[in-house]
Parts: structure tokens; C-alpha cells; sequence
């Protein structure tokens, strides 16, 4: 039930990714065929996943993360578009690679506004409008949250930042292979996305960089991947995300339809239980993502006592669990720090049965119970 | 694999001591909810023979997290049938050795439970015009002058 965190490779892709490492292991830069044989397969990797999000093919960089795509979006844009100017536009519920590196610029004399959202989590686009100024230089707004599912509407956004002559870019890691996404529907310039949550390896990720766009490259060397990152190719783990783009492609509607009716099944049940709320958009949100609040209770004990009954689930997100304090992303839709560190995150995947949701319902109740048992508030 | 070892997870799985006491002799209240942990610990106390005072009955309730949880269930289990005297010697590390060691990013939550017992402790010596040691009265006033910052920092958000 953490399927949010990271999936589990589907053998499919295992299996397409196996030669790559021994038997067709050549360098995509050599001239010989080895390195030819590698070339083709590249070529019709990056057609595949160009496929999948509507651009084309020689709009795909290969990157090792959707981190690092962020990065690269953040520091390349920021530092390739200095003349134009130094504010750039995120909202409050971002990754933390993109808050991370919005807070990087702004030590290095960058602006920085911080979108807020309403309580279910969604920007009103209105407010980018609003928020962009002479000199931005890039908006960059989360597709899906990771956290709490909500959905952004990405399309609207864009259009108004291609209005204003601004770029912009959207983070679909956790939206890609569950909805059908076409880049210039969205009207982005550039997308992130990762292979590891959608059943493909982990270690790979891509940025679309609509043609044209002026951004500085973040590792400069051989001049791989157009001249934008360069690296020796990793071919296996993109063949990979290829062989999970085209799984994703022919299952992804009917798999979605299946997931989703699971979640609405757990939102529906957990909702019974007393003093619990869903976080989040209840309809504009990911059709794997649960993200619910129960008062009175502490999230990190709700999740061991789950795990402790073979049940794997999360508190806001794997990053935040290092930390202590609570996600920025709750406190963003307005929740009280005590709200926030009652919540928990269910994510589910391909491999969800309707049992496994049974299970987990069955012992939900008594999880909380036996907390709230434990805890001074709320039984009085 | 687990964060917490097995020692952590089986006061986790069944905490001791837990609840609260009717008419306790001491309570003390400690930790915020801002931060995620919050414990409320509860003696009652009896004199012995010797005219020694010694915690008969000793409760918690915890909102916190599993290492909030143990350490609650842990101090409890140390301190039920102590003199106060002894009592007042637990200390975090005391807690933390018993429960055979907590994740670095957790040893917080032993600072909880003892002071939690200490302040149930200076409770209990306050109201009944006892004396009180210079070193409990400077764990106290330093108790309360992180909750006033803590509670000022966080105004907005208490109800």
C-alpha cells in the first residue's frame, strides 16, 4: 500500500533490460556496431518514451532522476535567462528538489514566490497570472502532489504563462502512467518524469525540453543527449523506462479504473471511522493516492502499527520521514501542525489486490483505536 | 527490519502502565503537540513505614510517535514502586539504556519521559509544601521556559 514511494519493477521490463548489461553492452558513442546496436536501441527507447508524453523524440534528455531534472530546470533555466531577469514562481507544495533549489537561488540573489493553495491543495491559476512579473523568468508547478494527490490544472496554467512569454514547467513524476499525458495539451516547455514509479527501474529519469528553450546544462562533459547532459548513456535503465512507457500505454485505462475504484473504496470505509478527513482534492486527484488525517493520533505510530500487521503505508511522504517536522505540503492546505502529524498516506499500484485492501481495512479501526486509547486527546 | 529495536516494538505493541489515575498525588505534563509529542504522566504516592515516600501507582497517556510510546511505557515501568528520592535519578539515558538504545533522531522522546516524571514529581512535592531540590527546581524552570517559547512561537497555530 506504498506505491508512491517507489514500485516494484514489472519482469517485463527486467526482461527487456537484461541483454543491455552484458551481451548488448556498448557505448551509444562508439562507431563500431556494438556501439551502433546501442544507438538503435536509444533511438527507439527515446521514440517510445517521446510517444508516451506527445513530444518529439529529440525533445527527451535522459536523466539519472526526476530530481535531477528539476535541478536541471531550476539552475538551468535561472542561469541561462539571467539577462531577462531573477524571480521564478513555484508553488508551496513542491517536491522538496524543487524547494530545495528554489532555496539555493534565492541564497545566490534569485526571488522566489511561493504560490499558496487553497485546502484541497490546487493553485488558481489566476494567482500565476497575478504573480508574474517583467522579469520571471519560469513558473513551475507540480503536476500531481506526491503527498496528497491533487491534481493541478496544468493546462490553464501554462496557458496563461505561454500569454506572458514565461517559461513553464510541471513535475509529472507521480502522474505518469496514470493519466494520459500530452505535453502540448499541457502546454508546458518542460516535464519531469521518472521511470521508478510507474514499475520501471529506479536511477532514470527524462526532462521534454520543448525545442528552442534556452537553458544552461547542469553536467558538462561529452555532450551527450544534445549537448544537455552529458554522461555516458545508461541504456539499460532507459531501455527500461521505454519497456514500462509501453506496458503503462496499452494497461494504463484499464488498470486505473481498477485502482481507482479501490481507492474510493478505502476513502469511503476510512471515512467511517470517527474524527477521520481525507487530505486533499477528493476529485481532481490521482487515481492510486489516499492521503487521510485522524485526530487525536500520531502518524509514524499509525504506520509501524500497520507494518507491524504486514501492511506498508506512509506518513506524508518517504522524504518527509528523516525529518520531524511536519510536511510543508499539509501545513500548506491550511492544516495545524497536530493535524498534520496524524496523517497517512496510502498509495496504491499494479499489484493491489481487492483483498489486500480488505485486510487493510479490517484492521484500520483497531490501529487508530488502540492509539487513540494511548493518547491524552479526544476521548473526553 | 525495523527503525526501533525489538525491545522498543514490544512496549510499542503492548505499552505497560498505560492510562490515567483518578485524584493523582503529581502530574506531570510535558512536550507540545506543534512538535508531535505530547506525554502526561500521572503518580500516586504512599508513605512507607520508614516514612519514605514511594510512587504506588504511576500512569501515562502519550500523542506521539512509537519511540514517544516506549519511552512513556518504559519510565513508567522503572519508576512504579521507587522511592521519590530514586525516582528523581531517571534520566533520559536511563530510559534510553533500558530500552536497549533508540535511533539517534529519536533519543528526544527519553528527554520527554523524564522530564514528564520529573514534573509529576515536582507536582507532587509542590502541593504538599515538601521541599524541593535545587536540581529538580532547575529542570523545572527550564521545563517551562521551552513550553513559553515554544507556545510563542507557535501561537498561531494553538487553539
Amino acid at each position: 500500500m506504498d506505491n508512491a514511494a517507489t514500485t516494484k519493477v514489472d519482469d517485463r521490463v527486467l526482461e527487456a533490460m537484461e541483454p543491455y548489461f552484458q551481451e548488448k553492452y556498448g557505448n551509444t558513442m562508439s562507431l563500431h556496431s556494438f556501439g551502433q546496436e546501442a544507438r538503435i536501441a536509444l533511438d527507439k527507447s527515446r521514440e517510445t518514451v517521446a510517444d508516451m508524453i506527445g513530444s518529439n523524440s529529440d525533445e527527451i534528455i535522459f536523466t539519472s532522476s526526476a530530481t535531477e531534472s528539476n535541478n536541471f530546470v531550476m539552475k538551468g533555466i535561472a542561469s541561462a535567462n539571467f539577462d531577462k531577469g531573477k524571480h521564478l514562481i513555484i508553488s508551496s507544495i513542491e517536491h522538496p528538489c524543487i524547494m530545495e533549489s528554489a532555496l539555493w537561488l534565492e541564497r545566490r540573489g534569485f526571488e522566489i514566490t511561493r504560490l499558496k493553495v487553497d485546502s484541497l491543495g490546487r493553485v488558481n491559476p489566476e494567482n500565476v497570472r497575478e504573480a508574474i512579473r517583467e522579469d520571471t523568468v519560469l513558473v513551475s508547478i507540480i503536476h500531481a502532489s506526491n503527498e496528497i494527490g491533487t491534481i493541478q490544472p496544468i493546462s490553464e496554467i501554462g496557458k496563461i504563462c505561454k500569454e506572458k512569454g514565461v517559461y513553464f514547467h510541471t513535475d509529472s513524476t507521480q502522474i505518469l502512467g496514470k493519466e494520459s499525458i500530452d505535453v502540448s495539451n499541457l502546454n508546458v516547455d518542460m516535464l519531469t518524469a521518472s521511470a521508478h514509479k510507474m514499475y520501471g527501474p529506479k536511477g532514470i529519469g527524462i526532462l521534454f525540453l520543448k525545442k528552442g528553450t534556452k537553458i544552461d546544462p547542469l553536467l558538462h562533459g561529452g555532450g551527450q543527449e544534445s549537448d544537455m547532459r552529458s554522461s555516458t548513456i545508461n541504456l539499460p535503465l532507459i531501455v527500461g523506462f521505454a519497456k514500462a512507457c509501453e506496458i503503462s500505454s496499452t494497461v494504463m485505462e484499464k488498470e486505473n479504473e481498477r485502482i481507482k475504484t479501490l481507492r474510493d473504496k478505502i476513502i469511503d470505509e476510512a471515512l467511517k471511522i470517527k474524527d477521520t478527513k481525507l487530505n486533499g482534492d477528493p476529485c481532481n486527484r490521482l487515481s492510486n493516492n489516499i492521503n487521510l488525517r485522524f485526530d487525536f493520533i500520531e502518524g509514524e505510530s499509525l504506520v509501524i502499527s500497520l507494518d507491524m500487521l504486514g501492511i506498508a503505508t506512509s506518513t506524508g511522504s518517504a522524504c518527509s520521514s528523516n525529518k520531524l517536522q511536519p510536511s510543508h505540503v499539509l501545513l500548506a492546505i491550511g492544516l495545524k501542525p497536530q493535524e498534520a502529524h496524524g496523517s497517512l498516506r496510502i498509495s496504491l499500484g499494479r499489484w493491489t489486490t481487492s483483498k489486500e485492501v480488505d485486510y487493510f481495512l479490517k484492521n484500520l479501526p483497531a490501529a487508530v483505536e488502540k492509539l487513540r486509547e494511548i493518547s491524552p486527546f479526544g476521548r473526553r | 527490519m525495523s527503525l526501533y529495536n525489538e525491545k522498543v516494538m514490544s512496549h510499542f505493541r503492548n505499552p505497560h502502565n498505560m492510562g490515567s489515575i483518578e485524584n493523582p498525588d503529581g502530574v506531570g505534563k510535558v512536550g507540545n503537540i506543534i512538535c508531535g509529542d505530547v506525554m502526561h504522566l500521572y503518580i500516586k504516592v504512599k508513605e512507607r513505614s520508614d516514612g519514605e515516600d514511594v510512587i504506588e501507582d504511576i500512569k501515562y497517556e502519550t500523542f506521539g510517535c512509537v519511540a514517544a510510546i516506549s519511552t512513556s511505557s518504559m519510565v513508567t515501568d522503572l519508576a512504579k514502586g521507587m522511592t521519590i528520592k530514586e525516582a528523581m535519578k531517571i534520566d533520559k539515558n536511563s530510559i534510553a539504556e533500558s530500552l536497549g538504545g533508540l535511533p539517534k533522531i529519536k533519543l528526544h522522546c527519553s528527554i520527554l519521559a523524564a522530564d514528564a516524571l520529573a514534573e509529576s514529581i515536582y507536582d507532587y512535592l509542590s502541593k504538599n509544601k515538601r521541599e524541593i531540590p535545587n536540581e529538580l527546581q532547575r529542570r523545572h524552570d527550564k521545563i517551562i521556559k521551552e513550553k513559553e517559547v515554544l507556545e510563542k512561537r507557535y501561537s498561531k497555530w494553538i487553539d
